[in-house]
């Protein structure tokens, strides 16, 4: 789970680039009584249950516990902690080896601590279990083989599809990305000497596969729910090829001080979560929709025998509260670079108009700037604009230049020279012929074009999903790194319901906008 | 009133005026009349200074001309194009109290004057509030003669005014617009093909060809005494309609 997909290891990246450059803010420390704790997790079941676990353990040790769940990915919770938002989230110890420190060729733990420690944080024991890649067979089969690690895999050569599958062969079948990844499939088979026929499917259908029979090896993160409902065996990584992603906790070092009850509180679980419990957690939530809140509670209760009560069930108010929350931010992204560009390129469509010798310089420009890929251009103003909204909003900006000079420009220029001359000859000047003539006679093209710069917007200002940027680009991006659909919808579709709001309100906007004189003459020529 | 005086006009190589003089006779009309191409609209352009001359000087009351205060000067000028120039996104009363109202009349004022001119023109009221699209050729052309008199200008510029109307739209409107000119004292010049609208507006005809004034005076000297063979087979070869009147009834 806590694996990067290409998106996410190029958008940790682009964060490397900039957390260097972003100098931790911190939180302004409200002392008071109860302190304020505020836990984060990222958009995944195990890191909700966590979270859920720091936030009653902190509740238990007397604080103002909140969970901030689903953050999002890697980099929107780690700079939350950084920058002082969130107060503690669950990590592991691989994302911040490759991940969090990439650029600091962190090895040990006494690295990784000395690091964090730089930025006011501060890092756990392990808690006892990793959440890696693994390969899983099902239990019986491995028992009957005599199956334990994955060396073991080599006395029973893989099938070779094109000889047809003898049946004492067992079929490989790995997900898409552990076909394609370095360190998946191509470096394990080196590594072990499994120089056998694989094939690449959907990590769904590889669990549906192994069920029923049709593959016998796939890959499987340690801690997965289906490793106990599928009965499944992890197989031991005997030579170490996988690295560790052990589960860690990290929190802001001034906690000693402003909640050493909560610290000491966390601090239980050092050591208290081992896979197989792990995996059950993550089952009693996926597979039974037990709510990650309960499952938390009845852990904390159970193995480290404490008395908190277990909170109400609260999944659907969570998911409204993140979905108005990134509409919030959806609307924002778009709306602000929205009218930042409106203000500009009306403007410069109609200096392009006006004078001629510009109109090449200024149509041109814009042009080219639609022509830039829009992760190149994130890259480039990362540096300058920070992480977060900012540059997604430039961004935005730069984009809806080019649909609202175009038509600025066109609608203007398409005014027939007999109507330019009859308002001349009335005695306006300039100003008065661009107010009252030419603008009312081009706001159809005007409106049109910045009808398309918004629609664009809705669907673009998903890459702030990339750099923090939030809105529903971030469940987008989260779900694809996870390959979990039902978390890319809670993106993808109100992007598309609000792709289609926005064009009904331009519709309706016309009436408004577009003079009634100008809707006749359009409705008697078409 | 408005005076050319030894304004001439090329368009790149091709000298489209020769250097000329014109005066419109202040409360007359003057009929500008010759071959297509000839440079008819050209001058009125430059008389409301929608061009420049290259040499010589457009004068208003006596006044040249400049960039400065062509603005002014062309409220005090009505001008009639062609097709009325007529603004789609305005109503037909929109488009001729625009001037007023951006010159800070009040709104019943306006609609007073507007009402005042469609009256005169004949233009029903009730065409008032529809779109230069929902109106036919006629009344948009009265249309544009209504905005050029809505300021009450005393100089009036029509270029081809009856284009494209029917005989009897044409036959009442130049009936109505003639009673206009000559009731209210306007200077106006008129830009035409027809020798019989030329004859009928016109207490001065002028006789362009290429590029300069031919002949001008009364159509009936025009007429009578041809300046040259130009001048004679441009007056001749308007046609009057032959009527057969064997076989009717
Ligand atoms: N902007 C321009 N550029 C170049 N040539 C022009 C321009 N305007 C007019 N001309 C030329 O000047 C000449 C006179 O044009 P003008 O429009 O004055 O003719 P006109 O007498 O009004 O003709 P018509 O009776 O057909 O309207 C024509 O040969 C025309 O092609
Ligand atoms: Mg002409």
């Amino acid at each position: 789970m806590n694996h990067a997909s290409f998106a996410a290891r190029l958008a940790s990246r682009l964060a490397c680039i900039l957390l260097i450059a972003t100098c931790a803010r911190l939180a302004p420390s409200q002392e008071t009584k109860p302190p304020r704790v505020r836990v984060g997790s990222k958009s995944y079941t195990e890191s909700v249950i966590l979270g859920e676990m720091l936030t009653l353990l902190a509740s238990a040790a007397g604080a103002r516990a909140e969970h901030r769940a689903e953050l999002g990915g890697t980099q929107i919770a780690y700079s939350s902690l950084k920058k002082g938002e969130i107060d503690a989230y669950p990590e592991y110890t691989g994302t911040l080896t490759m991940e969090i420190l990439g650029d600091q060729q962190v090895q040990t733990d006494e690295d990784i601590a000395a690091a964090l420690a730089r930025n006011g944080i501060k890092m756990s024991r392990r808690l006892g279990f990793n959440n890696s890649y693994a390969l899983g067979m099902r239990r019986a089969l491995a028992d009957e083989l005599k199956i334990a690690k994955i060396s073991d895999l080599k006395q029973h050569p893989g099938s070779n599809a094109r000889s047809g599958a003898a049946r004492s062969r067992l079929k490989f079948g790995f997900s898409d990305e552990f076909m394609n990844r370095e360190d998946g499939w191509p470096g394990l088979s080196v590594a072990y000497g499994l120089s056998d026929y694989a094939r690449g499917l959907d990590h769904n259908l590889a669990y549906a596969g192994i069920r029923s029979g049709t593959i016998h090896v796939t890959d499987v993160y340690t801690t997965d729910p289906e490793i106990a409902a599928y009965e499944m065996k992890p197989l031991e990584d005997d030579l170490r090829y996988f690295p560790q992603y052990d589960c860690v906790l990290l929190y802001r070092a001034d906690l000693d001080q402003r909640a050493p009850q909560v610290v000491a509180n966390w601090l239980r679980l050092e050591g208290a979560i081992d896979e197989p419990t792990m995996i059950k957690l993550n089952a009693r939530s996926r597979i039974d929709r037990v709510f990650e809140g309960r499952v938390a509670g009845e852990f904390l209760n159970g193995t480290l025998g404490m008395k908190v009560t277990i909170p109400p069930d609260d999944r659907w108010r969570r998911v409204l509260v993140n979905l108005a929350i990134n509409t919030r931010q959806h609307l924002m992204l778009v709306c602000v670079s929205l009218l930042a560009a409106i203000v500009v390129a009306v403007p410069l469509g109609i200096l392009a108009y006006r004078l001629p010798p510009a109109r090449q310089l200024i149509l041109g420009g814009v042009g080219i700037l639609q022509t830039l890929p829009s992760m190149a251009v994130l890259m480039f103003l990362l540096p300058l604009l920070g992480l977060g909204a900012w540059p997604t909003i430039a961004a935005l900006f730069l984009y809806s230049l080019l649909p609202i000079v175009r038509n600025t420009f066109a609608g203007l220029n398409e005014i027939p020279a007999n109507l330019r001359e009859s308002a001349t000859v009335l005695g306006l000047g300039p100003r008065a012929r661009l107010w009252l003539v030419e603008l009312p006679m081009a706001s159809r093209s005007i409106l049109s074009g910045i009808k398309t710069a918004a629609v664009i917007n809705v669907g673009t200002a998903t890459i702030g999903g990339l750099i923090g940027a939030g809105g529903y680009g971030q469940p987008i991006i989260t779900g694809t790194r996870l390959n979990d659909i039902t978390i890319i919808m809670q993106g993808a579709i109100p992007a598309a319901l609000m792709a289609l709001a926005v064009q009904g309100l331009f519709e309706l906007a016309e009436r408004f906008v577009v003079p009634k004189g100008l809707r006749i003459a359009a409705g008697k020529s078409t | 009133m408005i005076e050319l005086k030894k304004v001439s006009k090329s368009f790149g190589s091709t000298q489209v005026l020769q250097p000329t003089n014109l005066r419109l006779t202040p409360g007359e009309t003057t009929v500008l009349i010759g071959p297509s191409g000839c440079g008819k609209s050209t001058i009125l352009r430059l008389m409301i200074g929608l061009i420049e001359p290259d040499d010589g000087e457009v004068l208003f009351d006596g006044t040249p001309l400049t960039p400065a205060n062509v603005k002014l000067i062309r409220r005090e000028i009505g001008y009639v194009i062609q097709d009325g120039g007529l603004f789609p996104h305005l109503s037909a009363q929109d488009n001729v109290g625009l001037l007023a109202r951006y010159l800070g009349w009040e709104k019943p004022r306006v609609v007073a004057r507007v009402e005042e001119m469609a009256d005169l023109t004949r233009l029903p009221r009730e065409a008032l509030a529809r779109y230069p699209s929902q109106l036919s050729g006629g009344q948009r052309q009265r249309l544009g003669i209504m905005r050029a008199l809505m300021l009450d200008p005393a100089v009036i510029l029509l270029d081809e005014p009856m284009g494209a109307l029917d005989p009897l739209v044409r036959f009442d409107l130049q009936e109505d617009l003639r009673k206009i000119f000559v009731s209210l004292k306007k200077t106006v010049c008129i830009v035409t093909h027809d020798m019989g609208e030329a004859g009928f507006f016109g207490d001065r005809v002028i006789l362009l060809g290429s590029g300069r004034i031919v002949q001008q005076g009364k159509l009936d000297d025009l007429i009578r005494s041809p300046a040259d063979d130009f001048v004679r087979r441009f007056i001749n070869a308007q046609r009057l309609p032959t009527v057969e009147t064997q076989g009717v009834l």
